[in-house]
């Protein structure tokens, strides 16, 4: 059937165009495949921008000695063995490759005194890792993917949200969305669908995450019956800003650590010394995360309760030429000069270890057709990221999960659209503006963010996550009676209303996963099982739908291979 | 401008007057709005949008001043209302928050910055010479770093008064462009020429640096000094330098 709206039709939909939906669509094209990428803002706009630090790849441009082995090694055990084992061996092999791509595409990396790409240190990796343009990376990869792949012909359609996935049987057929500006609704048929829409940030109060950051497409996946794994691990950022209230949670680059910036109390104490003495404030996140909010917990805090980073013992030129923008951050909206003394930082929800269920090879997820990459994806991270691992893995994954979906085009006819699912989701999508008694859905969103950040943080427990299940269950009558004033022409309050959905739908399945992991384990920290538990080290969490019942079951953790259980075994 | 009870921190509230309209016409509105310490113009949008008027239409990503999303004209300057804090304005009077000028109104404070993207697609990517090294040294990219900072905001198409004014949208690229054709122009291992996009379709003689971009630029890109002087000055040496037509006409090219 015709549907009374546009319609457009591809081999290869890709939604959301950050690094990974970028990567995927320039990938996808190059296999000769027809490409549409969606994105909910303008392009160049996704929270890949935000990126700071770097992009960890073993060039061994400063350190001579890295090499993949060695990042594998360092990936693995900062998540805490729980990486599927394969895609951090991937990645770890194919990111210096995909870091010179960009370089060939026009990218401008901070160079070494010999010409190459110069790398600094970060938390967890053993070498200087981090190929970097000051603390500005994001929007170098970002700006050099949007510019190839504008040029190689990719279609981008801005500003359009995808509210529904629609199969034909068990495959995937098209996704279905409005345009944010006009608020028409708008049909893409595609025979495979990447998904790279990044995670949730947006459901806590403090948080480092754009509006965007609705789980958009976990809640696509999951209610097409997608698997989603892990999804108790949440990053805490270490150092977002605390002061003044408007910025806090902005995100403060761990580059001020890796460039020699230090941690201290209100005693002046370099606490990480009692945390993590051997590698201070160039530990994992989750361990600085975990010192900072103990420090002020315990009455050592700064004076608005947060941690003193301190790059001022550094020359002024040299923090200004390589911290750019954390300079001006500071100075016009906390009036700091980091130059001369420390900022105040705290944690901030930074980032979805879990994700959608992939093929380590493909980034295929269960249903057949559908691909994720990215921040979207699940598995490379494990239960806690190393920074610098984001960027590449966008790149390494976007790239594999391009060819893989223009592979699986080549293979299949196209779907047939479904007129009943097609008249559900439209159905959906008005029902806010037929409410004239309904509640608006910001006071809904605050309350989420409120209970998720004080019961579903950093430092857990079963009383805690029980609560907060019970204040989900709460909401979920009042998302059904949320309305929008006014018109469809980009009307934010409407919009929110379906991202709200999502998000209420995927805390569900954050919270289930982290009330099941009775264990302590990189970014999931339970206060009632505070030691990592040998079983659960063996096992992830699977979150799918059945019926309409949410469901959690154990898996076994694939196993390692001997030649790479022999790398994790080398202490170095 | 100081403000006295802005000092004292005795003021607790400020009025935005915010455009509200669209294509077929609108008006400002004013909206009182409690004031926190530090907050910034885009921190009072939320708080209309959060409790008055849920479906005004406001574009922003990262808040942070990374992304360039949120440009809006407050007291009628081309500002990013993210990084506009609202001590730095008098609040003993409305502060007015309209849409950029030079892009068509979709609703409110949101304008269709399409155009934008179209110019972008005419410039020719970037093209590594023949058998380049891949070695480039820091003191090279120094002058391309610059101009990579650019977050798209777009205020500086926003000032330009040959978009703005004139309306040249379809014979002018703008400073953004000039901008980027700087980067792609200046990169070190870059092998292609821009100049005749430059001088014939990107209108770049239309510029007479009146350096209202540069004054704008939030990242602080000297514009002017660095992108548009030096990009004018390779199209006068390949079109309209004597010697360099004298050669041409020798060669035959």
């Amino acid at each position: 059937m015709t549907p009374p709206y546009e319609t457009h039709e591809h081999d290869v939909l890709i939604i959301g165009a950050g690094g990974a939906g970028l990567r995927a669509a320039i990938e996808a094209l190059a296999q000769g495949a027809r490409v549409g990428l969606v994105c909910k803002s303008l392009l160049g706009k996704a929270h890949t921008v935000m990126a700071e630090g770097g992009i960890a790849a073993a060039m061994g441009n400063v350190d001579k000695a890295d090499d993949w082995r060695t990042h594998f090694r360092d990936t693995m055990r900062g998540g805490k063995f729980l990486n599927n084992w394969r895609m951090a061996q991937l990645h770890a092999q194919e990111a210096p490759e995909r870091v010179r791509e960009l370089e060939q595409w026009g990218a401008l990396f901070d160079r070494t005194d010999d010409g190459q790409i110069l790398q600094r240190a970060f938390g967890g990796h053993t070498f200087k890792r981090l190929c970097h343009v000051g603390d500005r990376t994001g929007l170098e990869l970002i700006r050099t993917l949007q510019d190839r792949g504008v040029q190689q012909g990719i279609d981008v359609f801005m500003e359009c949200t995808i509210t529904r996935l629609l199969k034909d049987g068990d495959r995937i057929a098209a996704a279905f969305g409005y345009w944010r500006e006009q608020g028409r609704f708008v049909t893409f048929k595609a025979k495979s669908i990447v998904i790279a829409t990044g995670g949730i940030g947006k459901a806590w109060k403090i948080t480092s995450n754009s509006w965007e950051y609705t789980a958009d497409g976990m809640a696509l996946a999951y209610e097409v019956g997608a698997e989603l794994l892990d999804m108790e691990f949440v990053q805490f950022h270490p150092t977002g800003m605390v002061w003044p209230p408007g910025v806090q949670g902005i995100l403060v680059t761990e580059a001020v650590r890796g460039e020699g910036g230090t941690l201290k109390n209100n005693r002046g104490e370099r606490f990480m010394e009692k945390y993590d003495p051997k590698r201070m404030e160039l530990s994992t996140r989750d361990v600085v995360a975990r010192a900072i909010y103990t420090e002020v917990k315990e009455g050592r805090g700064s004076i608005h309760g947060g941690a003193y980073l301190d790059i001022s013992h550094k020359p002024a030129e040299y923090v200004k030429k390589k911290l750019p923008s954390m300079y001006h951050q500071f100075k016009e909206l906390a009036d700091v000069d980091i130059t001369t003394g420390p900022m105040e930082v705290g944690p901030t929800c930074h980032y979805m270890m879990g994700g959608i269920r992939v093929d380590a090879e493909t980034g295929q997820s269960t249903v057949p057709g559908l691909f994720a990459a990215g921040e979207a994806a699940a598995g490379l991270h494990g239960s806690n990221r190393l920074g610098g691992n984001s960027l590449s893995d966008l790149l390494v994954f976007g790239k594999r999960a391009g060819k893989a979906a223009a592979d699986h085009a080549k293979s299949v006819q196209s779907g047939a659209l479904d007129n009943a699912q097609l008249q559900d989701a439209e159905r959906e999508m008005l029902a806010p503006f037929e409410r004239s008694d309904g509640e608006f859905p910001y006071e809904i969103h605050r309350e989420l963010q409120d209970f998720m950040q004080s019961l579903v943080g950093i430092f857990r427990t079963e009383e805690d996550l029980q609560k907060a299940l019970g204040e989900l269950e709460k909401l979920k009558p009042r998302l059904q009676r949320m309305r929008a004033d006014g018109s469809r022409m980009f009307n934010p309050g409407w919009h929110l209303t379906r991202d709200l959905r999502s998000m209420v739908l995927i805390s569900e399945a954050v919270t289930r996963s982290a009330l099941a992991r009775r264990e302590s384990r990189g970014a999931h920290s339970r206060i009632d099982y505070p030691n990592f538990d040998d079983a659960w080290g063996k096992q992830n969490n699977i979150i799918v739908k059945r019926g309409d019942q949410m469901t959690l079951e154990q898996r076994p953790v694939s196993e390692m291979p001997a030649d790479l259980k022999e790398i994790l075994a080398e202490d170095k | 401008m100081p403000d006295a009870t802005m000092e004292s921190g005795a003021m607790d509230e400020a009025i935005l007057r915010v455009f509200r309209g669209g294509a077929d016409g609108g008006k400002p509105v004013d909206y009182q709005v409690p004031v926190a310490p530090g907050m910034v113009v885009l921190d009072a949008l939320h708080s209309i949008q959060n409790h008055q008027s849920p479906d005004l239409a406001v574009r922003w990503n990262c808040k942070a001043g990374k992304c360039g999303s949120c440009s809006a004209e407050v007291n009628g300057r081309p500002r990013l209302t993210c990084k506009t804090r609202l001590d730095s304005l008098p609040l003993n009077e409305p502060i007015t928050v309209s849409p950029l000028q030079a892009f068509p109104l979709i609703k409110d404070l949101v304008t269709d910055v399409s155009w934008n993207y179209k110019i972008n697609k005419m410039i020719p990517a970037f093209q590594p010479r023949a058998g380049v090294e891949w070695k480039m040294y820091q003191r090279d990219v120094d002058r391309v770093q610059e101009f990579r900072k650019c977050i798209e905001c777009f205020l500086c198409q926003d000032v330009c008064h040959v978009l703005r004014d004139h309306a040249k949208q379809e014979s002018f690229g703008g400073p953004r462009f000039f901008v980027r054709t700087a980067c792609l122009e200046m990169h070190p291992l870059d092998g292609v020429s821009r100049t005749k996009l430059l001088k014939d379709e990107l209108g770049l003689g239309l510029c007479n640096i009146t350096k209202c971009c540069t004054e704008v630029c939030p990242e602080e890109i000297h514009i002017t000094d660095n992108a548009i002087i030096p990009l004018k000055e390779r199209v006068v040496d390949e079109y309209y330098d004597p010697v360099m037509m004298l050669v041409r006409k020798i060669r035959g090219a």
